[in-house]
């Protein structure tokens, strides 16, 4: 096995994981913000034990993401050394800056948020939820912005000297137009994960208490959360296809290959403009709707683009003029550098790349990302229709099946989404520049990567199944009772204690 | 074949040795903050003899933990961004050490926030244990690393390694600096003081802190265990003081750096001792000041002997060229880094004081735990 096959392992399985938590992490923080905002304002009780009920489960699932993405900044230095030696110059500034900008915000408020109920005047204390809520924001932000670069290596330069990438522009690196794209995307879904979250639970305690006669109180507040997550979940669900749109006609230019995978376009194609959507491989339908999403110029075949690599290097190029790709100045590389060894390298043979990604799985994680995420908005419009007016339906295997697969929907909607975009960049880690067979630690043995990994999955599997207990326990608990927010005194236990 | 380091060896620019100092200040956060997280995490199944009483312990450091994480991630951060070299040698060098500190911090993480969420003693007892060890191993991990790094990581160049995965070690020809090392070589005799001087140092750190944050019986238990726990960190803190800056001097070591370590690392001990005896006197915001005192002068005597070898045993004649200057990043980086943090580095120590010194100034006591029915007290 090659060494960077483990470590790609590695990879997928802890940023998958981690992924699960953050998107919910992201809009959870939010819409718990909303819900208190909207007590705050209007005194309504059921809001305030709404954000209560959804505190705790939000709490709950943000420890996970806390826990698994210390993983992920080591994880750079452990496993990929060459890689963080090449770009560090760019891509540290990013990670650190999450740190001292996001993460310190977002867990100093938090732990206030939680402990401070009855230390903070009201305003105070919903302002510190806003504040976390602005870190995981502002985090995903130089997050995002990290990933956008490895896609589209904009604002860098290569310097022979020191053998690796260097910051030229940090103003690109910001206004990266992948970053533009993917990050509203990811928002956008983050909003999807947690609508979906929230709506189909609130779901679930709505038609469980509303057959056992439960206090009207209650049952009027799940059904604001119903309500509230599902136009959540539907809004974003919209936004995504808008974003999703953007970010295709984008990949499109930056990375055209993951897109050609991305179609199954496996041969070579006579007329661009009649190029159908497929929906297995080679079955075609609507022709000419490739043409529709991404303009004629862009729709290229895989053989097509390989022949371009061979004779022009790896470097973008704007399809309609020829012309090599503005901001991508690392990729054209000057006259002694890294690339042009590389591409030396693969022109004489004694370094084989195959500049396509897989293609089975870019086509079917593509298809599947669309098609489960539809299928989440389709269980908010589900939702909508059942509790519409003063109807609840009778809790049956139906309503059960609904609350229980919606959550999981966006989780892996969003999965695919990034196994579409990290496996289609292969075979690069650094789009045109940095194979990744190159990027891994020369001293680290494969042997090494495989019990890490084996341990990471282990342990990763036994909290999942902690965690889920645990949010199952803390659902069928409910709504929390009316609860007095007034100052505790001295003697008295405290409103939250871990 | 290509080399990464054709530039002339330059004695560092003033923006290399402020990151360096940044990074110096990020780790003393880190182990000022998660040093008493360490210890009082340790302490949760000693301290405690009851539920109530080991979830009191835990609740003295509830709102802060996961804050006082992050000086570490943003420790990482600004290692990648401004010396890239040192984090990607350091930290592929060091791959099983850091595995263990991450799972370590993985299971205390989950201890605390998921212990008291199932009222059923044997869950309860499970995760305090588990917060123990989980607390345990990145203190011991952090103290070897240290003294490893005190005396000097062995490092040679990729091309003059074995050929680890069958294949070549320096792709493109491109040789890079590698820990030439073994895991089990890491832990000689100094550096396992080193590692148990951080945990016996950390353990008074979190007893101090428990003494300060609570009031009654926890209050004067932690008194004690401060006390016989302060005379083992004493001891070890002067041999190491003594043997590693006697001992150890790495490659191009400043001599003012020289006594700059010896005056930190001898105050760090005077602190130690300074701690010990206010909590005798039963004054506990000394004590803590003490043994906060001595854990920020210790980093500062490590990061004294790390100007400007980073920590690598790069003597010159072995021709592996690590350091200060052609580890870090571009000027460019480090310019707008400096900016960066110039601004924020304030206001996260300003909200930082907010929570500890305003929000949670009171102390804790046994009856502001919540009471679980079900759990057998």
């Amino acid at each position: 096995m090659n060494p960077d096959t483990m470590a790609r392992w590695q990879f997928g399985i802890t940023t998958v994981y981690h992924f699960l938590f953050v998107p919910l992490t992201i809009g959870m923080s939010v819409l718990v913000a909303v819900l208190q905002s909207v007590w705050a304002k209007t005194g309504n009780e059921a809001y305030l034990r709404l954000t209560k009920f959804f505190g705790k489960l939000f709490l709950i699932n943000f420890a996970m993401g806390v826990v698994t993405g210390i993983v992920q900044e080591f994880q750079f230095g452990m496993n990929w050394s060459e890689y963080s030696r090449f770009v560090g110059d760019i891509f540290g500034a990013p990670l650190a800056l999450e740190a001292l900008i996001a993460f310190f915000l977002e867990s100093t408020f938090l732990g206030i948020w939680i402990f401070g109920w009855d230390r903070l005047s009201k305003g105070v204390h919903l302002a510190t939820i806003w504040l976390a809520a602005a870190g995981t924001f502002i985090s995903s932000i130089f997050i995002i912005a990290a990933n956008s670069w490895m896609q589209n290596p904009v604002g860098a330069v290569y310097d022979a000297d020191q053998g690796r990438a260097e910051l030229q522009d940090f103003g690109a690196v910001l206004t990266n137009s992948t970053f533009w794209t993917q990050w509203p995307h990811t928002i956008v879904a983050s909003f999807v994960t947690s609508g979906a979250f929230l709506a189909a639970i609130a779901f679930y305690m709505l038609v469980k208490k509303n057959k056992q006669g439960g206090h009207p109180d209650e049952v009027v507040a799940y059904k604001k959360g119903v309500k509230f997550g599902a136009w959540v979940l539907i809004i974003a669900g919209i936004g995504t296809v808008i974003t999703g749109d953007l970010l295709g006609k984008e990949m499109v230019t930056v990375q055209p290959t993951k897109m050609a995978a991305a179609e199954n376009l496996t041969q070579t194609i006579d007329d661009p403009a009649k190029v159908g959507f497929q929906i297995f491989p080679g079955v075609e339908v609507f022709p000419g709707f490739l043409n529709f999403l991404y303009g004629t110029e862009n729709i290229q075949s895989l053989p097509q683009l390989e022949d371009q690599f061979k004779a022009e290097g790896f470097m973008q190029f704007d399809r309609a003029t020829g012309e090599p790709m503005a901001g991508t100045t690392l990729q054209a590389a000057g006259t002694d550098g890294f690339k042009d060894t590389l591409d030396a390298a693969v022109k004489d043979g004694s370094v084989t790349i195959d500049t396509a990604p897989d293609v089975g799985v870019s086509f079917w994680s593509f298809r599947l990302m669309i098609a489960v995420g539809m299928l989440a908005v389709l269980g908010g419009i589900y939702l909508l229709i059942a509790t519409r007016g003063s109807h609840i339906p009778n809790p049956n295997p139906w309503t059960t099946c609904v609350a229980i697969v919606l959550p999981l929907l966006p989780l892996i909607a969003n999965s695919f989404g990034w196994i579409l975009t990290e496996m289609g960049r292969q075979p690069w880690i650094v789009n045109g520049v940095l194979p990744t067979a190159y990027a891994v630690s020369p001293s680290v043995t494969t042997g090494t990567v495989i019990f890490s990994t084996i341990v990471y999955t282990l342990v990763y599997a036994v909290l999942a199944v902690i965690e889920v207990k645990l949010l199952l326990k803390y659902i069928k608990l409910g709504l929390p009772q009316k609860v007095e927010t007034s100052t505790a005194d001295e003697g008295q236990p405290l409103s939250f204690a871990y | 074949m290509m080399t990464l380091f054709d530039i002339p060896a330059t004695s560092p620019n003033w923006l290399q040795v402020l990151w360096l100092i940044l990074v110096a200040v990020l780790w003393i956060g880190f182990f000022f903050l998660e040093g008493f997280d360490f210890g009082v995490g340790m302490l949760v199944p000693f301290l405690g003899k009851n539920d109530r009483e080991r979830r009191l312990v835990m609740n003295t450091i509830g709102p802060h933990w996961d804050g006082n994480e992050v000086w570490l991630l943003t420790a990482g951060g600004a290692m990648f961004a401004a010396f890239p070299g040192w984090y990607a040698t350091l930290f592929s060098g060091l791959y099983l050490p850091l595995f263990l500190v991450l799972l370590g911090l993985i299971i205390r993480g989950i201890a605390i926030e998921y212990r008291s969420k199932q009222a059923d003693p044997a869950w309860r007892k499970v995760w305090d244990w588990l917060m123990a060890i989980g607390s345990f191993i990145p203190a011991l991990v952090f103290g070897v690393g240290f003294a490893n790094f005190l005396k000097g990581l062995p490092v040679s160049m990729s091309s003059d390694m074995a050929n680890l995965n069958g294949q070549a070690m320096s792709p493109f020809g491109i040789d890079v600096p590698v820990f030439s090392g073994t895991f089990w070589r890491l832990f000689m005799p100094f550096c396992l003081i080193g590692g148990l001087l951080l945990v016996s140092l950390f353990l008074t750190h979190g007893a101090f802190f428990v003494a300060l944050k609570t009031s009654g019986e926890m209050h004067s238990r932690a008194q004690r265990y401060g006390s016989v726990l302060g005379v083992v960190a004493i001891v070890l803190a002067l041999v190491f003081v003594i043997w590693g800056n006697t001992a150890y001097h790495l490659e191009g070591q400043l001599p003012a750096l020289r006594i700059v370590a010896w005056i930190t690392g001898i105050v760090s001990v005077l602190a130690l001792a300074f701690a010990w005896y206010m909590n005798s006197l039963h004054r506990d915001g000394w004590a803590f000041i003490g043994t906060a005192l001595a854990t920020v002068m210790l980093v500062v005597m490590f990061f004294a002997h790390f100007y400007p070898s980073l920590g690598f045993n790069n003597a010159s004649n072995t021709g592996v060229p690590i350091d200060l200057t052609t580890a870090s990043s571009s000027q460019n980086t480090l310019v707008i880094m400096s900016w960066v943090a110039l601004f924020m580095v304030p206001i996260v120590l300003a909200y930082t004081v907010w929570s500890y010194f305003f929000v949670f100034r009171r102390r804790l006591s046994v009856n502001n735990m919540p009471v679980d029915v079900d759990v057998a007290v």
